[in-house]
């Protein structure tokens, strides 16, 4: 990790793949249903790795794509769906027909795998919660288990720490050093930053560090430990960045369909990853029409004031 | 859609929405339980706040959510939490009064599949997981289910348990430590179900008009237990229908 005070971690996604991704890297990509990015997602299946270990919570359509291309050996999440649609179709034709390769899952309720990147995050043992008491889960995922609280109440679930070697968060805006600031649904971006051993951030605007000083509650992830820092416009697209862009819900509905026949998506992905040199292509290739139509009306929060205190 | 005549959906999200009454806060899926809480705001519930597993607690969505991160959540919302504190802070801390679930397969104690139809390791489906499910069915104070009437829904034997309800019955929920009351309720399109006796069974409790307890036990695969005295749901009431048409889901996504 680069943590310079004065470094400039700003690179071109695919050098931030190139260096941060290999062969067999566990990689998580985060963010719940909006942040989700595509771009490095597409650059992974671009630059063709193979057998990662995949995390996230909800896979959704970045991860379909990336085990339809063959990226994947495994999987760990907490909820496989493509969200307020259906299914994930090219996940479970891995899952359940081997295409086009087996793919190992290791499955956890929501709260297993948040507190999996929490231990993972502060370098605790295990996480404690209650859940798991009565379900199958316990049996199907023995890294789950149920111990006798030392202080005596009973049986309590406990997870152990998840530490990905990297992390790959998307934001509205960072400086040229990391800092990272977002709004809008936290997930657990933060916490799976602190647990990686390496993250890279992707974001929708560079600003000045005097913009992320003006207002430090709004800092998620601080540069320190952020390796490299990608400007990548849309870059969660077709998921949303809150204020800059809605999801675009037709891309989803879309998938839903096209994915249910492998051919059809091997199709997709020669069009839309591989016949394209870098998201700026992508975004290209849609339009700056079809984004401007995403764009949500404004909603701005009164300033604050934080106080000068000399 | 004339006054007077309902679908199936219109009358679940009714009935939903009614059993909600008087209620601080709910724990939100997508979909019907989406409407009938939105619902609940207008009629029986209007401190109701909505808590969303994306971390969100007390929405005030101006459009139907597409998914339950969609960001309407966020604009307007009391908080945005991590989903570190929405599970820890909110559902674990026991402030979630009410879940509504659902599920691909449910058993005669309330139990719940979401993740394989067959064999886990070979599965013949593969269905989602459990999501935030497992531990909302054990943290919620009170549970409701909302599932349509299915013979391949209602089973003898869940493939996968993936959600505890009542587990074996009786009280081997409480006997395990687990904190929240588990299921009361089942609202499906034919018939309310509750599980008011000793053995924690499901039991058929209320019919809709014109549905005989023969047709219930029809898409049941084990054989229903019958409550004491069996009621006649109420229909939607015009108000109800004018709110989820006009107000609530104006484009009829769920209709």
């Amino acid at each position: 990790m680069n943590n310079s005070a004065k470094a400039n971690k700003l690179v071109s996604m695919r050098d931030a793949i190139a260096t941060y991704v290999s062969d067999k890297s566990s990689v998580a990509i985060e963010g719940f249903t909006g942040f989700i990015c595509f771009a490095a997602g597409h650059e992974i299946i671009r630059q063709r790795r193979r057998n990662l270990t995949l995390i996230r919570m909800t896979p959704d359509l970045i991860y379909d794509q990336m085990i339809a291309a063959g990226t994947a050996s495994k999987l760990i999440f907490s909820y496989m769906g493509n969200p307020g649609v259906g299914s994930l179709y090219c996940i479970r034709r891995a899952v359940e027909k081997a295409i086009p390769c087996p793919l190992e899952l290791e499955e956890y309720s929501h709260h297993g795998l948040v507190g999996r990147f929490a231990a993972g995050a502060a370098r605790l043992p295990f996480f404690a919660l209650r859940s798991y008491i009565g379900s199958d889960m316990l049996t199907a995922n023995p890294l789950i288990k149920l111990i006798d609280d030392p202080y005596g109440t009973g049986k309590i679930a406990v997870v152990p720490p998840l530490n990905p070697d990297v992390a790959i968060l998307h934001a509205q805006r960072a400086d040229a050093k990391g800092d990272t600031q977002l709004w809008g649904l936290l997930g657990m971006q933060k916490e799976i930053a602190f647990a990686a051993k390496h993250v890279i951030v992707v974001v929708e605007e560079i600003v000045d560090e005097s913009v992320i000083r003006a207002d430090p509650n709004r800092t998620l992830i601080p540069g320190l430990i952020v390796d490299a820092v990608v400007h990548e416009p849309y870059g969660a697209h077709p998921s949303y960045v809150q204020g800059y862009y809605d999801r675009d819900n037709e891309s989803y509905l879309a998938w839903d369909k096209l994915s249910q026949d492998h051919a059809a998506v091997l199709a997709w992905l020669d069009e839309w990853v591989y016949g394209l040199e870098n998201h700026a292509a992508y975004v290209r290739k849609y339009g700056q029409a079809h984004f401007d139509k995403l764009k949500p009306g404004p909603l701005p929060a009164p300033s604050i004031d934080y106080g000068r205190y000399r | 859609m004339s006054e007077g005549t309902y679908t199936d959906s219109e009358m679940m999200v009714s009935i939903a929405a009614r059993v909600l009454k008087g209620a601080r806060t709910v724990f939100v899926g997508v979909g019907l339980p989406n409407i009938a809480c939105n619902l609940a705001r207008y009629t029986v519930a209007p401190d109701l706040e909505l808590i969303y597993e994306s971390g969100v607690y007390g929405a005030r969505p101006e459009r139907l959510p597409l998914s339950i991160g969609d960001p309407t959540l966020v604009s307007g919302a009391v908080s945005v939490v991590s989903m570190a504190d929405l599970f820890g802070l909110y559902l674990q801390r026991g402030l979630v009064e009410i879940a509504l679930l659902g599920g691909a397969q449910i058993d005669r104690y309330g139990n719940l599949n979401t993740t394989v139809i067959g064999d886990y390791r070979k599965p013949k489906t593969r269905l989602p997981g459990s999501g935030g499910a497992c531990e909302i069915a054990i943290n919620a104070q009170r549970t409701f289910m909302i599932m349509r009437l299915k013979r391949r829904a209602f089973v003898d034997k869940l493939d996968f348990l993936t959600s505890p309800g009542h587990l074996t019955g009786g009280d081997s929920r409480a006997r395990l430590g687990i904190p929240g009351g588990g299921p009361e309720l089942v609202i499906t399109d034919k018939a309310i179900l509750n599980f008011d006796n000793p053995e924690r069974e499901m039991q058929l409790s209320e019919l809709y008009p014109g549905i005989t307890a023969d047709d219930v036990q029809a898409e049941v695969g084990w054989p229903l237990r019958v409550a004491k005295i069996v009621g006649e749901t109420p229909t939607p009431t015009t108000e109800e229908l004018h709110l989820i048409r006009d107000e609530v889901d104006p484009q009829g996504m769920y209709r």
